[in-house]
């Protein structure tokens, strides 16, 4: 049995699978994430999240492959790629493997190292790039990550705290595609991170459990923190400030993300949209080259 | 009973019998945060845990900007 305060029920293991993906196949229909005959890639870290989405498109019936991205994370990038792959040897299903360090010659914590910003600045930006290009490159029409309500909600706070109005308008559940980007989704937004833990521990799905090094004291995880000591108190109190927002304030925002769109361009070095001459991921990689060279 | 943490990894003697949503308050975690596992499947709030016990306290919150 498992509890869900938000929903002020328990489920048994079975209702509670059924839950998780009734709660995924809405949320594909209602924002028409993936139509017909489309394939998609899902981004695969070896965590909860990314388990979870996986086996429930795959349950769901799509046709959804798996990448996962070595960040180069020493330790924690071999284990969680063993976790991502034992996954997908039992389900039969196909992952792809980009290693970063193998074919940009930096990981992620030299890429911070060279940038002087956090590490999951640099890991982010990678990731949205790297992802993108896996999709395009496979052929894959819609690139689906396993963002979680919990996620989207941090990153909503943090958005807010500052009004950042342009993240704010880009937040979304789907991003279209557009000329060199695959469409994004994000399916997993009405299961909290609870949810889909919940769900690896009862369908047996082994995932990493232990946290990337590199995140300790991030402001996310300090979003969380604060959004949970809230929904201690106000069961539903975070699906409500995320979904809201969807449903109050994306239709306001609509005009700044056209605007954003419209200026975007290509990076003359590899292709990819940007709204600068060279993109941040160009410039990231370059910026790790001459910092090992300067052997530092 | 004996208690597994996560991050960094540790083992704890708490003694029982005592129930999970009392545990949990004890270690100073929120409900929201964690999952309780007794041997291979989860255990509600309310469930009594005996001193004889096995259970794995499983953070659910990962971090990371992304
Ligand atoms: S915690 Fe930060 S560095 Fe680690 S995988 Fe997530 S975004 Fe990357
Ligand atoms: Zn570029």
């Amino acid at each position: 049995m498992i509890e869900v305060r938000r929903h002020r029920a328990a489920f048994c293991a079975d209702c509670f699978l059924h839950h998780c993906r009734e709660q995924v196949r809405r949320v594909l229909e209602k924002f028409h994430m993936v139509e017909p005959g489309e394939r998609v890639l899902v981004a695969i870290s070896g965590g909860k999240d990314s388990l979870a989405l996986w086996d429930i498109l795959l349950d769901l019936g799509y046709v959804a492959d798996g990448v996962y991205l070595g960040l180069g994370i020493t330790d924690y990038s071999d284990t969680s790629l063993g976790f991502a792959q034992r996954y997908a040897d039992g389900r039969g299903a196909k992952l792809h493997v980009v290693d970063i360090p193998a074919e940009h010659g930096f990981g992620v914590p030299d890429a911070a190292k060279a940038t002087k910003r956090v590490p999951c600045s640099a890991c982010g930006l990678s990731k949205r790039h790297l992802l993108n290009r896996a999709a395009i490159d496979g052929g894959y029409d819609v690139l689906a990550t396993g963002h979680n309500l919990d996620d989207e909600a941090a990153v909503l706070f943090g958005n807010v705290m500052q009004w950042h109005v342009d993240y704010l308008a880009r937040q979304r559940p789907v991003l279209p595609a557009t000329p060199g980007f695959a469409r994004r989704v994000k399916p997993l937004i009405r299961l909290s991170e609870r949810e889909t833990a919940a769900y690896c521990v009862i369908r047996r799905i082994d995932y990493i459990v232990e946290e990337c090094p590199m995140a300790a004291g991030n402001k996310h995880l300090r979003y969380k923190e604060t959004l949970n000591a809230i929904e201690e108190r106000t069961p539903g109190a975070k699906a409500t400030f995320y979904l809201q927002f969807l449903n109050q304030m994306q239709p306001v925002l609509a005009g700044v993300a056209d605007e954003e769109r419209a200026s975007v361009g290509e990076c003359t070095r590899c292709g990819s949209p940007s709204t600068s001459e060279i993109c941040a991921f160009c410039k990231l990689v370059e910026r790790a080259a001459t910092d090992s060279l300067d052997g530092r | 009973m004996r208690v597994h943490l996560h991050n960094p990894k540790r083992d704890l003697e708490v003694a029982g019998p005592l129930r999970v949503n009392e545990l949990v308050k004890r270690l100073g975690l929120t409900r929201e945060a964690v999952l309780v596992i007794r041997g291979d499947s989860l255990v509600m709030g309310d469930t009594q845990l005996a001193d004889e016990d096995d259970v794995e306290i499983r953070p659910v919150i990962s971090g990371g900007a992304r």
